[in-house]
């Protein structure tokens, strides 16, 4: 089976804080450490355990600049055969659907039969996967958790849905998945992995070597953009215990006991 | 103009939930004169119950009957709405399991813009709809711009419109039946069937008391912290949802919108950052206790009591301080 994972670098918030320059223009990035989206990570780990059952092979993609070939390197060094940029200057300020129309570009220089994403990346937006998938006239499911592969080019696949309920539906190749976190357990990337695919090549394709047409993608026909990052107001927000650790546990003992937390 | 607006409405075996009104509002915020039309897809009695249900909310109801609708399955729903629906208007959706399923396929299918997960609409300049949204699971708010020209469609984060006071179209709503706009559906993805979630070890949703721990727990070894909390507050641990997808603890543990529902009198969230997915979860308004390294973490914003620590430190001390109340007051 041929798979593609559509993959990004984000800011990891498990490492940062997240802070906004002066004008709320964009995050201060300068200290950032970026890492590929967690729930990416998964639909890697998954497209190499299907491959690792019925044969194949794992592309990882990812839409951005050469910053980003470092997570494509991560993910090579976990098992993906082959990491591909898309990058360009005309790419730059597109909209989630600039971004599926990009993905769906390079889906159709190649022959995939079934491709993945993460269920959303930092931004929350969970848009790309659905958006691609209508473009390509494939089937779509969002939060999977499990994927089995049944005979006859279908898979059978369960998603995630309120109050922990699986809802069990069967789907035809080649198609688009979310992929949830959870879903498997993502083996360990040691340096030594990483420097061991340090060498291969990523190729990177622009705009014309994609055959779109620049002002499809970008900033200019992009109808959602983001004007500006704001830390909401606090509105009422947690009464802070400033004391030392003693004075605080004290103090919140008294709290939880008038709430009838402790007896 | 502001174009037309359609709710899309969740039900299940008849029942609408909150979100239906919440459109209504979300609706009204977009436009104030606006009267949203919903639109309600399924099959049988349990269709015609959710429609009825509508009238005090809606003045004018689409409903789409088809035995293959019974079942929410939104690769049909979305060709079915594809054919209703007419073009350059605005979709609203709950931003859910479902919606999330089928919300950006349809902005495809429709040629308009889509936003998700909206928090707040603050309303039409133009051909622009000025939302704002969330980023890193809620530490980071943006104003976003739409361009609603060709429609758009929006999903929009349950709770976050409060529907209006009063029932300004009671018993006068038009149902509309726009069965026969569809024809045949069909679809390479086909629903087999609902899992129900193992009942698990522990109900944590009877528990008065909640040592509840997140991504901040670190390590598999440290569940044991929060085990001895519980324990010394006769209460029970849960998490979120990184510490069930860490396999630190079981499923049945997890406390959110695709976990389960709580209602505590007092949740002491350890080390949790508090996404809108896990406060879902926490109903009956309970004191609610954070603990966190990150004086960021959203979780901050909804708690009653705040602490910035280290919870590996904090918890140690804050048990060995109730065993020794308890045990001054049995001697």
């Amino acid at each position: 089976m041929e798979i593609l994972v559509c993959a990004k670098r984000v800011p990891d918030t498990s490492e940062n804080e997240i802070q906004l320059n002066t004008t709320g223009s964009d995050l201060e990035r300068e200290e950032l450490v970026y890492s590929i989206n967690e729930p990416d990570n998964y639909a890697v780990e998954e497209a190499l355990q299907i491959v690792g059952q019925v044969g194949g092979s794992v592309t990882v993609v990812t839409v951005g600049s050469e910053d980003d070939e470092e997570i494509l390197r991560r993910e090579m060094a976990m098992g993906a055969n082959q990491g591909v940029l898309l990058s360009d200057d005309a790419f730059l300020g597109s909209d989630g659907r600039g971004v599926a129309t990009i993905l769906k570009a390079y889906v159709q220089k190649g022959h995939y039969d079934l491709i993945l994403t993460g269920v959303q990346a930092e931004a929350g937006a969970a848009e790309v996967g659905g958006m691609l998938a209508a473009m390509l006239e494939y089937p779509f499911a969002s939060l999977v958790n499990s994927i089995e592969i049944l005979e006859g080019r279908k898979l059978k696949i369960s998603r995630e849905i309120e109050g922990g309920n699986r809802e069990i539906n069967e789907i035809d190749l080649p198609c688009v998945l979310s992929i949830q976190t959870g879903i498997n357990e993502p083996r360990y990337v040691g340096m030594r992995g990483i420097r061991a695919v340090a060498s291969v090549p990523v190729p990177s394709y622009g705009a014309s070597d994609l055959g779109l047409d620049a002002n499809v993608v970008g900033a200019a026909p992009a109808k959602v953009k983001r004007v500006d990052y704001f830390v909401p107001a606090r509105g009422k927000g947690a009464e802070i215990l400033g004391g030392s650790r003693e004075e605080n546990i004290e103090k919140l003992l008294a709290l939880v006991t008038a709430k009838g937390g402790l007896s | 103009m502001i174009p037309a607006i359609f709710a899309y409405i969740a039900h299940r075996a008849g029942l609408v939930d909150d979100s239906a009104a919440e459109l209504v509002a979300a609706a009204r915020q977009i436009d104030v004169a606006a009267s949203p039309v919903a639109i309600v897809i399924g099959s049988g009695t349990e269709l015609d119950v959710a429609c009825e249900s509508l009238r005090d909310s809606y003045s004018e109801i689409w409903k789409v009957a088809q035995p293959v609708l019974a079942h929410p399955n939104a690769e049909l729903i979305r060709q079915a709405l594809v054919k209703v629906l007419p073009r350059g208007g605005i979709v609203l959706v709950p931003h859910a399991h479902f919606g999330m399923d089928l919300s950006p396929g349809l902005s495809i299918k429709l040629n308009a813009a889509f936003v998700s997960d909206v928090v707040r609409i603050e309303g039409v300049e133009g051909s622009l709809l000025k939302v704002v949204r969330q980023e890193f699971g809620g530490q980071v708010s943006t104003h976003v711009n739409c361009d609603i020209s060709s429609g758009a469609v929006i999903t929009v984060r349950p709770g976050a419109c409060k529907p209006p006071e009063g029932s300004p179209v009671k018993g006068a709503a038009l149902v509309v039946d726009k069965s026969a706009d569809v024809g045949a559906l069909n679809t390479s993805r086909r629903y087999l069937q609902t899992v129900v979630a193992e009942a698990g070890d522990v109900d944590i949703s009877q528990y008065a008391v909640l040592v509840s721990i997140g991504r901040g727990i670190q390590e598999k070894d440290n569940v044991a912290i929060a085990q001895e909390l519980a324990e010394a507050l006769g209460g029970a641990v849960s998490c979120s949802r990184p510490v069930v997808d860490a396999k630190w603890l079981e499923k049945c543990r997890q406390v959110g919108s695709s976990g389960k529902t709580v209602k505590p009198k007092v949740y002491l969230a350890c080390g949790i950052s508090g996404s809108s997915q896990h406060l879902a979860g926490i109903k009956g308004n309970p004191f609610i206790v954070a603990i966190n390294k990150n004086p960021q973490a959203p979780i901050f914003q909804v708690a009653d009591v705040g602490i910035v620590d280290d919870l590996l430190e904090f918890l140690p001390e804050l048990t060995k301080k109730i065993r020794e109340l308890q045990s001054v007051s049995a001697k």
